[in-house]
């Protein structure tokens, strides 16, 4: 277990090491000039050249990228803004502020949204697609498959706008989505959430439905499910012991693609709930041209991915022994 | 379990047997139709003897027995007839009932020892559950009896390989595991279907000296399914020989295949290689192709590959269904008279 660790950790060093590069040179490649943005509206030559050098942009490229990835190791000292303390992602070309603050203080809000909706998705997703694969071709299998369709085919911005309008502002059935803090209020952080999570749960639960009934399906028939039956096991056993068990795989597959690129960012539903996470700053961050920000939250999305990759593969060796093998 | 034991035996239930099957017919609903797996099979099973029942693929040998222990879906499946196994009847009951006798009084043991494990639960996990759901024993208890299984049939260490998943055992150590888990709770019956086919053939002897073994010690009733009459020649007590749903031919192992009287019976004893027999004599197969069992031939379902219809009468063979007959003892399901049958036989054994 320690060796997978070491080498998973070495290898999700490496790739993000080459997404960061790639990133920041993608960045000197689209025209634009964030010195100018940064300079604001009435801007002398002179201020130009100055604002250009607090930011370190006369720097060679190569020079700005060793630059900035020794400030994650070892902090940084810009001339204009002092000190920033490792791990230093820069400074914010827009905000003034060093990155990874913002990165700290938007993060509870993308996580807390990925976690309640996950948990929402994951239970009625599973427990739908399980009931479907027991009532094959029965009313309750075929209302779960029209469902998951109806809720794959949906758009967040559609149904989230529809939801807001119908359920907040019409019905006064829930509360305005807005992001209190879990440490401050757990139950104003819970209802204030509600909104998003059910939503994104909507649109996310159709795929675990489907994935789950299909799975499901084939390994009720597998020889060792009939011998779980044969041994006189109940038909919860032998569906929550046996079935359920190999079925696991491609959940947990697609559930760590699903979480890892939500805590990226869900760019479009932090917008059409004006949540401000991660999502709404990477954005910002591509339109202001903000080059620290956008290395950032680039690094959070490819580091979520890269790190839950290495759970699901620790998560498949728990649930399937004959993987424990190699 | 009162509410089914207090079922009144049928009328037509002959004797005391331990486990009686009268009149079973099982049919499954498929896109094409319906598919007439068991027509009207009556077996009975003594207490402590082995039945084989032989046949080839498709001749309704695991279909039976699946109904026996209750596991076809309720929803594709037509289940008539009666199963009494004692005084319980088993069709109909399903639910709690048949989860009780199932793994405890009934046992299975599966013909492909490596996909009738759970690959995700270690070996004595799978034996041991059995054991605490029957008896209710508790943990340790269970973990001890797996021990003490797995010793019975066998596996050396077991001490420590009952903590392994069937992935690292070896086929037979896997095939015995499976036995350890039919025997936990020290079964009535014990249905093996094709308990060896996959296994080689010193594994098979092994397996099936254990088998025997185990009824010695424990005079369990066996019903060994499988297409090998090597294998019945050496185990069973009586032999069935099944044929599209139906019972061709049944009686002591002795007579049926030492002085069998169906021509199906006679085609499965010429098909066998002899190793006397000098290797260039090709093989004997039964001509012709097994019935479909959305169409059934008319009258007797052999009679498109026999090769004696002329000799029954003309037309018989082809418009009634010959019955299983005498009720007891050696019978057949065949329009021949005995004479016919004892004459043609000595013929066909010259050149066994």
């Amino acid at each position: 277990m320690l060796r997978f660790l070491t080498r998973r950790t070495l290898g999700a060093t490496v790739t993000l090491l080459i997404i960061a590069v790639v990133t920041f040179f993608l960045f000197f490649a689209v025209p634009g000039d964030p010195a100018r943005l940064f300079c604001g509206k009435i801007c002398t030559p002179e201020s130009l050249i100055q604002v250009r050098h607090n930011l370190g942009l006369d720097q060679p490229i190569f020079v700005q990228f060793v630059q900035w990835l020794s400030g994650i190791f070892v902090g940084r000292d810009y001339p204009a803004y002092g000190h920033c303390p490792a791990p230093c992602l820069g400074y914010s070309f827009v905000n003034k502020e060093p990155v990874f603050d913002a990165i700290i203080d938007r993060m509870p809000v993308t996580i807390s949204l990925t976690i309640g909706a996950a948990i929402i998705f994951l239970l009625f997703g599973v427990s739908m697609g399980v009931i479907a694969a027991l009532r094959q071709g029965k009313p309750l299998d075929k209302i779960a498959s029209v469902s998951s369709l109806i809720g794959a085919s949906v758009q967040i911005y559609f149904i989230g706008t529809l939801a807001v309008y119908f359920l907040v502002f019409q019905w006064h059935i829930l509360e305005r989505p807005q992001y209190v803090p879990f440490t401050e209020n757990p139950l104003e952080w819970a209802s204030g959430l509600l909104l998003p999570w059910i939503v994104l749960a909507v649109i996310f639960t159709a795929n675990y439905t489907r994935m789950t009934r299909s799975t499901m399906v084939e390994q009720l028939s597998e020889d060792f499910v009939r011998t779980a039956r044969a041994k006189g096991m109940s038909q919860r056993t032998v569906v929550l012991r046996f079935a359920l068990r190999g079925t696991l795989i491609p959940i947990v597959t697609i559930f760590g693609l699903d979480v890892s690129t939500l805590i990226g960012g869900a760019i479009i539903t932090e917008t059409t709930f004006s949540l401000q996470g991660i999502g709404r700053l990477s954005i910002k961050a591509v339109v202001d041209s903000d080059l620290p920000m956008l290395m950032a939250t680039v690094l959070v999305a490819a580091g979520a991915i890269v790190v839950f990759n290495v759970i699901v593969d620790a998560l498949y060796a728990v649930i399937d022994p004959r993987v424990r093998l190699s | 379990m009162t509410a089914v034991t207090l079922t009144e035996r049928s009328p037509g239930r002959r004797g005391d047997a331990f486990l009686s099957v009268q009149d079973l017919h099982v049919s499954f609903r498929t896109e094409d139709g319906v598919v007439k797996a068991v027509n009207g099979l009556s077996f009975e099973v003594e207490r402590g003897t082995t039945l084989g029942i032989v046949g080839q693929s498709g001749s309704g040998k695991s279909v039976t027995n699946l109904a026996i222990l209750g596991l076809h879906s309720k929803e594709h499946t037509e289940i008539t007839g009666e199963i009494w196994y004692g005084d319980t009847e088993l069709i109909g009951p399903g639910g709690r009932t048949m989860e009780r006798l199932r793994g405890n009084r009934i046992a299975m043991i599966f013909q492909d020892p490596l996909t009738s494990l759970s690959p995700y639960h270690t070996i004595g996990r799978q034996i041991s559950e059995v054991y605490r759901k029957h008896k209710g024993a508790s943990k340790a208890e269970g973990r001890d009896r797996a021990i003490e299984m797995l010793q019975r049939v066998g596996i050396p260490n077991a001490k420590i390989r009952v903590d392994d998943y069937p992935h690292h055992f070896s086929g037979g150590m896997r095939q015995r595991a499976m036995i350890a888990m039919a025997l936990v709770c020290d079964p009535d019956l014990l249905i093996a279907d094709e308990p060896t086919t996959a296994l080689d053939v010193t594994v098979q002897a092994q397996i099936l000296d254990l088998l025997r073994n185990l009824q010695q010690d424990f005079g369990t009733s066996i019903i060994l399914i499988t297409h090998d009459l090597g294998v019945v020649a050496h185990t069973a007590d009586n032999v069935m020989v099944m044929y599209a749903g139906r019972a061709a031919e049944r009686g002591t192992a002795a007579e049926v295949l030492g002085a069998p009287r169906h021509p199906y019976t006679w085609g499965l004893l010429s098909s066998i290689p002899r190793l006397s027999s000098s290797v260039d004599v090709p093989l004997k197969p039964v001509r012709g192709t097994p019935p479909s069992l959305l169409n059934p031939p008319s009258g007797c379902p052999f009679h498109p590959r026999c090769d004696y219809p002329q000799l029954a009468g003309p037309e018989l063979c082809f418009t009634e269904r010959p019955e299983l007959s005498p009720e007891t003892g050696h019978a057949d399901a065949c329009y021949l008279t005995l004479k016919q049958k004892q004459e043609t036989f000595a013929k066909i054994k010259e050149t066994l």
